[in-house]
């Protein structure tokens, strides 16, 4: 299983728009992916309500993990994606 | 007998005055009692087809939409093709659950998750509601829930309305929206203002109302009264006739005695441009919205492109351009030096372009190229610069690329009190009140709690600003004002009165400050800038201009 660790750089957290945004990447990649806290219970990252409901805030972090063939350029750019604010206006 | 009046306050969102009677958004009906089913594998299949129909709903809705109320149903569809959604419904088919209960608790499950969260995550909870209803109905045979149809001009009252109901209101029939639930970043909001239908959230008591109660609206300040007087009415219908006169004034920004004080637009990119509203350029223009979402440094292609689709519609008028002001808080993906302890007062704006030369050469190329192509009056800007030595290498770097105009923000005390060194360099300035707040006032801008240390009346604030007004002024420069005092309209007369040359605001704000203007000379102006130096503290100092103010204006704020 290959996991990452990320901190969420969405200003307002991993809500609404940035929550949707980022879902839609993980369902780009089309492979199983799940994200959560580290060390607790993870949720399905192509779910936008179970990211929602996960509350993740700015400048949290966040473990991103699969066990899929050739996850790792897919959590990469993920990693990447969360990087970045993009909630800013 | 008509009952008496009475008022029910809640939060004015979307300003505006509405009267008329209530039509009220019923409730779903409670679900039907529903035996263990007998195959869940059929149940589940049922409860599938129903979420889908309820996504094509919503798609076909988003098709007829533009823009973030599109945006806004897509989201909700989205919720409905949730794969997270339907492994709580295999949990709660498990269970035992009947089909429309299961699907039920498996967003409620959500639900109380946002819940428990609070803030913009429990805002979200009125979508899900919304998702939730629909599918249930499409499952149980029974009519979409949402807004009856209306059959006369109506002052809707609701719990929330989800974005898919706010999105599909008639203004022709609706003319105001009351809720007792949402905050002023629900869909409720957003929607209404940008559709200009007066609303109110938050309203306590709203949803005892009875369908039919006559109700006047005041969006502005969230007052709803319940059986209103024929008084009552004709006030609020004289502000809304005289905010409605006030959004038909057009021309330069003028003080009575004809003083000039240009009116300018705040923008982030061409979804801000001004619609409907007369301005006389852009006082500042944030170029990091661009640089933020992207992974990799925007070329000067890529840039020129950006600013002249900008730049094109403000032919022979001013547009100040604001360089990068990104970094510590607001990390760039490609040039990030790292987490820092106190990113307010770290290596962001022109600091961050000093340590990543290329990041803000290319921006001032990119600018150059992309004024020369354009008829618009290109002036450029560093944010965070903190002293006048700064200043004088952006200014000279700008000019070197052939920008001529270039000056600097100042948002940091120590650049406005060696204002008189800033200009003999700066061909402009621009007042950022809301950092220039912060750093005064050594109080963060993102803590609520510490708004009042904030507040642009501080009379600390209004000491540094006279200061820089000072310095311009004995070199004859011009200094305007970006942060969002500028669109206060008493504030915006206070710093008139202080030597503020422009100000520039969120498009909506210009009509009330021109019309503020307009009010007042220049010498009242200054005996408000006065008034407000010499009170002890931000109340007073507000309530010293008030008094100064004319009923005019006093009326509409």
């Amino acid at each position: 299983m290959e996991t990452r660790i990320v901190t969420i750089a969405s200003a307002v957290g991993l809500h609404a728009r940035p929550a949707a945004l980022f879902v839609a990447e993980v369902k780009r990649h089309g492979i199983p992916i799940t994200i959560g806290r580290p060390g607790s219970k993870a949720v399905n990252a192509a779910s936008l309500l179970g990211v929602m409901s996960l509350g993740l805030k700015h400048g949290e972090q966040a473990e991103l993990s699969s066990e899929a063939e050739g996850a790792t350029g897919a959590l990469d750019e993920l990693v990447a994606f969360l990087e970045v604010d993009h909630d800013a206006k | 007998m008509t009952p008496s009046e009475r008022v029910l306050q809640g939060i004015g969102v979307s300003a505006g005055g509405a009267v008329g009677p209530v039509a009220l958004v019923v409730p779903p009906e409670p679900l039907p009692d529903e035996p263990r089913p007998e195959d869940p594998a059929a149940a589940k299949a049922s409860i599938v087809a129903a979420l889908d129909a309820a996504a094509r709903g919503l798609e076909e809705r988003a098709a007829r939409l533009e823009g973030d109320a599109a945006e806004m149903v897509l989201m909700a569809a989205g919720m409905a093709r949730d794969p997270g959604l339907v492994e709580g419904v295999d949990e709660q088919l498990a269970k035992g659950f009947g089909p429309a209960r299961a699907l039920h608790q498996a967003f409620e499950v959500f639900i109380d998750q946002l819940l428990a969260l609070g803030g913009y995550f429990a805002e979200r909870v009125s979508d899900v509601r919304d998702v939730s209803a629909r599918a249930e109905a499409i499952l149980l045979g029974r009519p979409l829930p949402g807004v009856p149809e209306l059959t006369e001009p109506s002052i809707v009252v609701a719990r929330d309305l989800a974005p898919a109901e706010t999105a599909l209101l008639d203004p022709a029939l609706v003319l105001g929206i009351v809720t007792a639930d949402g905050g002023r970043t629900s869909h409720t909001a957003i929607l209404a203002a940008q559709r200009g239908i007066p609303a109110a959230v938050r309203v306590d008591g709203a949803l005892d109302l009875a369908a039919g109660t006559l109700l006047a609206l005041d969006g502005e300040s969230g007052r709803v009264t319940v059986w209103p007087t024929s008084d009552t009415v004709e006030a609020l219908q004289r502000r809304a006739a005289l905010r409605a006169h006030v959004a038909t004034l057009s021309g330069p920004g003028r003080t009575a005695c004809g003083h000039p004080v240009a009116l300018l637009a705040n923008i982030g990119d061409v979804s801000d441009l001004p619609v409907g509203v007369e301005v006389e350029g852009v006082g500042l223009f944030r170029t990091e919205v661009v640089f933020l979402s992207a992974q990799h440094a925007p070329s000067v292609d890529e840039q020129v492109a950006l600013y002249e689709e900008v730049f094109a519609h403000f032919e022979g008028r001013p547009v100040t351009v604001r360089t990068l002001d990104a970094g510590a808080d607001k990390p760039l993906a490609f040039a990030n030096l790292g987490e820092e302890p106190n990113p307010a007062l770290g290596r962001r704006g022109y600091r961050l372009g000093v340590r990543i030369p290329a990041l803000l050469a290319d921006q001032l190329e990119a600018l150059s190229i992309a004024s020369r192509n354009c008829g618009a009056l290109v002036k450029v800007m560093a944010p965070m610069v903190a002293t006048p030595a700064e200043a004088r290498d952006f200014v000279d770097a700008a000019h070197a690329v052939g920008l001529q105009q270039a000056g600097v923000m100042i948002e940091v005390p120590a650049l406005a009190l060696r204002a008189h060194d800033l200009f003999a360099h700066a061909d402009f300035a621009s007042l950022g009140t809301n950092d220039l707040a912060q750093y005064t006032m050594a109080a963060d801008r993102m803590l609520g709690d510490l708004s009042d240390l904030l507040d642009p009346f501080q009379p600390a604030v209004l000491d540094l600003v006279a200061h820089a007004c000072e310095g311009a002024a004995s070199r004859g420069t011009p200094i305007g004002v970006c942060g969002e005092s500028a669109g206060d309209p008493l504030m915006a007369l206070v710093l008139t009165g202080l030597g503020v040359t422009s100000l520039s605001m969120a498009p909506s704000r210009v009509a009330m400050v021109r019309h503020a203007l307009r009010e007042h000379s220049l010498d009242t102006c200054r005996a408000m800038a006065d008034a407000a130096r010499a009170a002890q503290d931000a109340t007073s100092a507000r309530g010293a201009v008030a008094a100064l103010a004319s009923p005019a204006l006093l009326e509409l704020l």
